[in-house]
């Protein structure tokens, strides 16, 4: 059974809204792409800017199971795909040798049967009655050989096992892709799907998302929050805070009780922001007071 | 006739240094006799998709195709004048010499005449900017010679035989095993396999980590001071690309560029032409620490996924008053899984760190390749298959 899906680009964009997703017209424009022409969405970009949100909001919205892969090195068909169960199948070995009965086609049929499979995300996606949306989170992290493994189903929507045969989707699945780009990804899967680059948001969408997520500030600490976050984002940090630490860093100083930024509360937080020494010692000689100034001299203090 | 003209043809591009054996020209027979003779261009596609295993050989094949349906004699004395003359049996790598083929094909070029005179003076002349260095930015161009054939096959043997600069790496993926040491754990699924094909017996099979070259970055400084290593060393990291190894390149010298794409290239002679279009800070200043910082923020995250290894090539020479290069390396050392330092500066025995480059770089590398006296790549290979020393006991 295929889902409601939304209609129109604003369609998505309310659908996304009404789950506190505020997302911007050029990705929502993609989802709807990718939902349209059942096309997996290929999401890159900085950490903490909303990639696996909107898998897990999606999925919230359009009412269906939610199906996720973590990536990491040297994962492999038995954890995403599927595992023969191994125990059953020796126990069914076992029996047959006890019954003096070893006809080898009916064993081998019985062996690799259906109901010996154990079901992992991948081949789950496949088998559901209603599309799911899965998940393949961090695909940089994995190594090579497993972006070739994920061509048949990103591709076919269905999944080859040697000894059982071909699975096809009845209800192929909302496929999204992520990957904060820690090595490039092949271009035959990129190929495969539709990319979207997501960047940081501007200081409106941003300020949107913040009162959405962490309820209890002020508006006038809101915009402090957001306007020092985005100019630190022009700074030469390694790491930029994302829209993640944002919120994180409003929902800290709410829990201070800190009405407005000053330099001592910016001090005392910082490691909610930037998670690297090199980048707090930057900010604490200097940067945040030039900050700082910067936003009184816009009034915002 | 036309059996004479193919089988002709065939021995023509054989001899310009493709793999055509009989099978192949059997095929093209089949080939041409299906596609019939009435049009040319049906004849060049048959030909063609019977004849090529790859497309860089495509110049070379549309050259001969042109000249040979034309004139066969003619062709012949062309590539016979063409041919670089290389003795010795069993040349394995056709390609890349009948790539050079198809450039000199296209652009038949006289390499200008020697000027003695002129020579020594342009030597001495560079002579005092091989070995100065400065942080004035030049953007000028590296014109590299072309490889002569035997650079060329010892540029081969060489990256096929070093050891690599870099220690393996042990992976999470598995590989078949014959027993459970170092590592290892049970196959149950191939197990069970070899049980079903053989019941009564129970032979357990093993996987272990498998342990692999981890990919590499290169960092190249190609400042003036390192302007004589340059194109021996990008010889070498595409001989290193030809392997089966994941390599990344980038030089620096005031600035940073990534020039992987041009040295992907088969054909070394056109990789670093390409590079060297790519690339517009050859022979200029050095700015280690800024080229460092740089890459870190924005290329290490990239690239040094996976346990990947740095291969960090200057002479640490490094004129660069707004950059902390001791703070820039440090960062690089967390960041790369190891880091090789291959110094090629070394011109004299008993060498001691003294340089403030050399002092700040030191403590941050896992491995220190000194090259004494690097002239060719023999010397680089040598200075490979040499221990390699470790950096703290140079730091006294």
């Amino acid at each position: 059974m295929s889902l409601p899906l939304p209609e129109s680009v604003d369609a998505v964009i309310e659908l996304l809204a009404a789950e506190n997703y505020v997302c911007d017209r050029q990705l929502a424009t993609a989802l709807f792409l990718s939902l349209k022409l059942s096309r997996p969405l290929f999401l890159e970009g900085a950490p903490g800017v909303g990639k696996t949100e909107l898998a897990k909001t999606l999925a919230r919205a359009l009412n269906t199971l939610l199906l996720r892969v973590q990536c990491y090195e040297g994962l492999d068909v038995a954890q995403t795909a599927y595992e023969w169960n191994v125990a059953r199948q020796m126990i069914e070995i076992r029996l047959a040798e006890a019954a003096h009965d070893v006809d080898r086609e009916q064993l081998t049929r019985n062996l690799y049967a259906r109901s010996m499979l154990i079901e992992r995300p991948l081949l789950q996606a496949l088998t559901q009655t209603r599309s799911p949306v899965l998940l393949i989170d961090e695909l940089d992290r994995a190594d090579e050989p497993f972006d070739a493994f994920l061509l048949e189903v990103l591709a076919e929507n269905q999944l080859t096992i040697p000894e059982y045969g071909t699975v096809v989707a009845a209800a192929p699945p909302i496929t999204l892709i992520t990957s904060n780009r820690t090595r490039e990804i092949h271009d035959a899967l990129k190929r495969r799907c539709l990319y979207h680059w997501v960047g940081f948001p501007s200081v409106e969408r941003e300020l949107d998302i913040v009162r959405l997520k962490a309820p209890g500030a002020s508006d006038r600490l809101y915009r402090q929050v957001v306007e020092f976050v985005q100019r630190m984002r022009t700074l030469d940090l390694f790491k930029s805070p994302g829209v993640a630490e944002t919120i994180d860093w409003t929902n800290a100083l709410v829990a201070l009780n800190s009405m407005q930024l000053d330099p001592a509360s910016v001090q005392d937080t910082l490691g909610v922001l930037l998670k690297h020494q090199d980048d707090i010692v930057r900010m604490q000689s200097g940067d945040t007071a030039k900050l700082l100034d910067e936003l009184r001299a816009k009034a915002l203090l | 006739m036309i059996a004479d003209n193919i089988v002709h043809f065939a021995r023509v591009l054989r001899g310009a240094g493709m793999a055509i054996g009989p099978d192949r020209v059997l095929a093209a027979l089949a080939a041409v006799e299906l596609v019939g003779l009435q049009r040319r261009e049906d004849v060049h596609a048959a030909l063609s998709a019977v004849m090529l295993e790859r497309h860089e050989q495509q110049p070379l094949f549309d050259a001969a195709f042109d000249t040979f349906w034309r004139d066969p004699k003619l062709l012949e004395q062309m590539m016979y004048l063409l041919l670089p003359k290389i003795s010795g049996r069993g040349d394995k790598q056709r390609a890349p010499r009948a790539n050079r083929l198809a450039e000199a094909l296209s652009v038949p070029k006289a390499p200008p005449p020697p000027n003695p005179a002129n020579q020594t003076a342009k030597e001495e002349v560079q002579f005092d900017t091989h070995f100065s260095f400065s942080d004035r930015e030049r953007l000028q161009k590296a014109d590299f010679e072309s490889m002569t054939t035997a650079e060329y096959e010892l540029a081969k043997k060489l990256a096929e035989q070093l050891p690599l600069p870099v220690d393996p790496v042990r992976r999470r993926r598995h590989e078949a095993a014959t027993n459970a040491r170092h590592g290892g754990r049970l196959d149950l699924r191939a197990t069970l396999q070899r049980m079903a094909r053989q019941p009564h017996t129970l032979e357990p099979l093993y996987t272990r980590p498998r342990e692999e070259l981890p990919s590499l970055v290169v960092l190249i400084d190609i400042s003036g001071s390192m302007d004589r290593y340059s194109r021996l060393l990008l010889h070498y990291v595409h001989g290193l690309m030809r392997r089966a190894l994941k390599v990344h390149t980038l030089t620096f010298g005031t600035r940073l560029t990534n020039i992987t794409r041009c040295l992907k290239e088969r054909d070394p002679d056109v990789a670093l032409r390409l590079a060297d279009e790519q690339v517009q800070d050859w022979k200029g200043g050095t700015r280690i620490a800024s080229s460092l910082h740089e890459f870190n923020r924005l290329w290490a995250r990239r690239l040094l996924g996976a346990n990947a290894a740095l291969l960090l090539v200057t002479d640490g020479l490094d004129r660069d008053e707004h950059g902390d290069l001791s703070a820039a390396a440090a960062q690089l050392h967390r960041l790369a899984h190891q880091v090789v330092w291959l110094n090629p500066l070394l011109r004299f025995e008993g060498f001691e760190a003294r340089a403030s480059g050399v002092r700040a770089l030191l403590p941050h590398v896992d491995r220190f390749l000194p090259v004494h006296n690097l002239a060719s790549l023999a010397d680089l290979g040598s200075a490979l298959r040499a221990t390699p020393v470790a950096p703290h006991t140079l730091l006294h």
